[in-house]
């Protein structure tokens, strides 16, 4: 039995009271008239632009000067337009700042979200395979999916707060927009506020309730004499991936895709389906390698960390291969209502697009690529955390740009949501894992996992 | 200096691993192993220096890798500049992600090639190569040990019976 330390507990505590300062921080200093933002926008600039000068030196003075005449010709031309315009803009601005620490708080609660979700997915492969490597690690794989329930819910509240105009992440939540928009007007069948509300009760009971049901299976196979327990959870986890596979493609339609609702892409829900998994997958090795530091677990060997470190690596190609899939296409297509997804990114979000790709793809790829490196734990904590900040921020680019457009910084209430969440995820996942006994020593596949040995 | 060796076959890839692990226990040096198809664990009970294969794979990868980027910059920018979807930019950099694919396949193209080829050489294999390996049986569901004999036949085959070899025979080695 592991015992939740008061020291982890307080970790995690300290994490949730210093994220949700930063959120606070990040609502209070929400501009609420179009002076306001625009005036905060003006003296941001202002101070980059200092930045830059300071840190660049003399060598870099043309650069800042071209920046400057940049500026410059750009509000010639709004100064030029007519006034009416003018307002839009601001309006436009306005909204983007009232968005941004909304748009933290949820990029971040679904982060989180989706680890566990992506752990539930992992595991019920696992039942559904009769794996005979990993039920040493499956009260690990319990415990994280354990934040489930509390994450979703979390994603859910923001979501009746978006239907309730709390907010602009969704435009068309707001009929004002759908009234002059044919294309968003097109989709109310499918893009309405109580169906979309109703969706995600939908896909949220369905998780929870498997979830549920086949932790308790699990813990009641401990204490049986026979494995029906164990056939239960072979049979509930079967079907549970044919519903996951058609609901998680939906969330991703409807929690994220449907932020920019113009935009769609057919394999959107696979490349979030490969983030999440990549990211549940990291999850499980980095709390299975903190419970073996700490001397619990003695079942699991160097074999079983090697497994994840293969999944780590294989998912991260995978993804990959899924981000440039639709990349690609758009790129070479080249339709204007397609390609505005990526030139927005590629031009406001240059570092983090590029970025992440470096953090998801290319230093697990080197990392993870020899055979004994996976097998240290040292690598795969550090290739684990940075494909974990690397798939955040590719949540980060799916919902900002169009959330607060270029306004996207990763300040204050940014690192607050993520140190909340993070916290929150602590707190929950080891109370779990600290409920039950780690080793599931009823499970028929038990002894072929202690002795995996690869 | 004898030739002479020992031939032990066994007809199961589990008895024959523990087998190689009692005669490697009993110092005894273990010349070559014969089996229809790779066994698994093999190499490590006979303690066989690891691979280095995946190595040159990585290697080999990275050439193919910029020779795909060499053979795209020139046939598709340099020689003869190509119109690719609408944008063309002469710039091999801007119409990278048409050239993904092919970057892709050549790294795997050479890495798998080359591999096969390194694999051969090492193995001393080529067309019309005479078989070595000193029994037909092991193409086909046996495995056969050989051992080298220093005048301890009776010791090395009472050993070898124990271990669950179906038959023993000893012959002169070719060559």
């Amino acid at each position: 039995m592991y015992t939740f330390t008061n020291k982890l507990r307080n970790f995690s505590i300290v994490f949730m009271v210093v994220g949700f300062l930063g959120l606070v921080y990040g609502f209070l200093s929400i501009p609420s008239t179009v002076k306001e933002a625009q005036a905060m926008v003006a003296e941001a600039h202002l101070g980059d632009e200092h930045q830059q000068e300071a840190a660049h030196g003399a060598d870099h003075a043309t650069d800042a000067k071209q920046e400057k005449t940049h500026d410059a010709s750009h509000e010639d031309n709004s100064h030029a337009a007519d006034p009416h315009a003018d307002d839009a803009h601001g309006e436009h601005l306005l909204h983007q700042l009232q968005n941004k620490p909304w748009a933290a708080l949820y990029v971040a609660a679904f982060f989180f979200f989706m680890i566990s979700l992506g752990v539930l997915a992992f595991y019920a492969i696992q039942r559904a395979a009769q794996a005979g490597w990993s039920p040493a690690l499956y009260r690990v794989m319990e415990g994280i999916t354990g934040y489930l329930l509390p994450g979703a819910l979390i994603v859910f509240v923001i979501l009746v707060l978006s239907g309730l105009h709390m907010n602009h992440l969704f435009i068309w939540m707001d009929p004002e927009v759908v009234a002059h928009d044919k294309l968003i007007a097109s989709k109310t069948g499918f893009l309405n506020v109580p169906f979309f509300l109703a969706r995600a009760l939908f896909y949220i009971a369905g998780w929870s309730t498997y979830r549920y049901f086949s932790r308790k299976f699990s813990l009641a196979q401990d204490q049986a004499n026979d494995i029906s327990n164990h056939k239960k959870n072979f049979r509930i986890s079967a079907g549970f991936l044919v519903f996951y596979i058609v609901t998680e493609s939906m969330m991703s339609w409807d929690w994220i895709m449907s932020i920019d609702p113009h935009w769609f892409s057919t394999l959107f829900g696979w490349y979030v389906f490969a983030s999440m998994f990549v990211s549940g997958i990291t999850a499980i090795a980095l709390v299975t390698i903190y419970l073996k530091s700490k001397g619990y677990l003695e079942k699991v060997n160097d074999s079983h960390i090697h497994d994840l470190g293969k999944f780590m690596f294989g998912i991260s190609v995978f993804w990959t291969y899924l981000w440039f899939s639709q990349f690609m296409l758009i790129w070479y297509s080249n339709i204007p209502e397609e390609v505005t997804y990526f030139i927005t990114r590629i031009e406001d979000y240059n570092l983090p697009f590029f970025g992440m790709l470096v953090m998801n793809f290319i230093f697990p790829l080197l990392l993870l690529m020899n055979s004994d490196y996976k097998r240290i734990n040292y690598f795969i904590v550090m290739a684990g955390i940075v494909i974990l900040l690397g798939h955040y921020i590719d949540i980060f680019n799916m919902i900002m740009p169009s959330a607060v457009g270029d306004q996207w910084f990763i300040g204050i209430p940014e690192i607050g949501g993520f140190l909340f969440f993070f916290g929150l995820f602590i707190y929950v996942v080891f109370k779990e894992i600290s409920k039950a006994p780690l080793h599931a020593k009823g499970d028929p596949f038990m002894g072929e996992s202690e002795r995996f040995h690869y | 200096m004898s030739n002479q060796v020992i031939h032990a076959l066994y007809d199961d890839d589990d008895v024959l691993l523990a087998a190689v692990k009692d005669i490697r226990a009993e110092k005894h040096h273990i010349e070559e192993v014969y089996t229809p198809f790779p066994v698994h664990g093999l190499d490590k009970v006979l303690g066989l220096a690891d691979t280095r294969i995946s190595i040159m794979a990585f290697i080999y990868g990275c050439i193919g890798f910029c020779v795909s980027i060499w053979m795209m910059n020139y046939i598709m920018i340099e020689d003869w500049p190509q119109n690719i979807g609408g944008k063309p930019s002469f710039s091999y950099l801007e119409n990278m992600p048409a050239f993904v694919p092919i970057m892709f396949e050549l790294t795997i193209f050479f890495a798998a090639h080359l591999m096969v080829i390194t694999f051969y050489l090492r193995s001393k294999l080529w067309p019309f190569k005479e078989a070595e390996n000193p029994n037909p049986l092991t193409t086909d569901d046996k495995f056969l040990v050989e051992i080298e004999i220093h005048n301890n036949e009776e010791e090395l085959k009472t050993l070898l019976e124990k271990t669950g070899a179906i038959e023993i025979t000893l012959t002169e080695k070719k060559g």
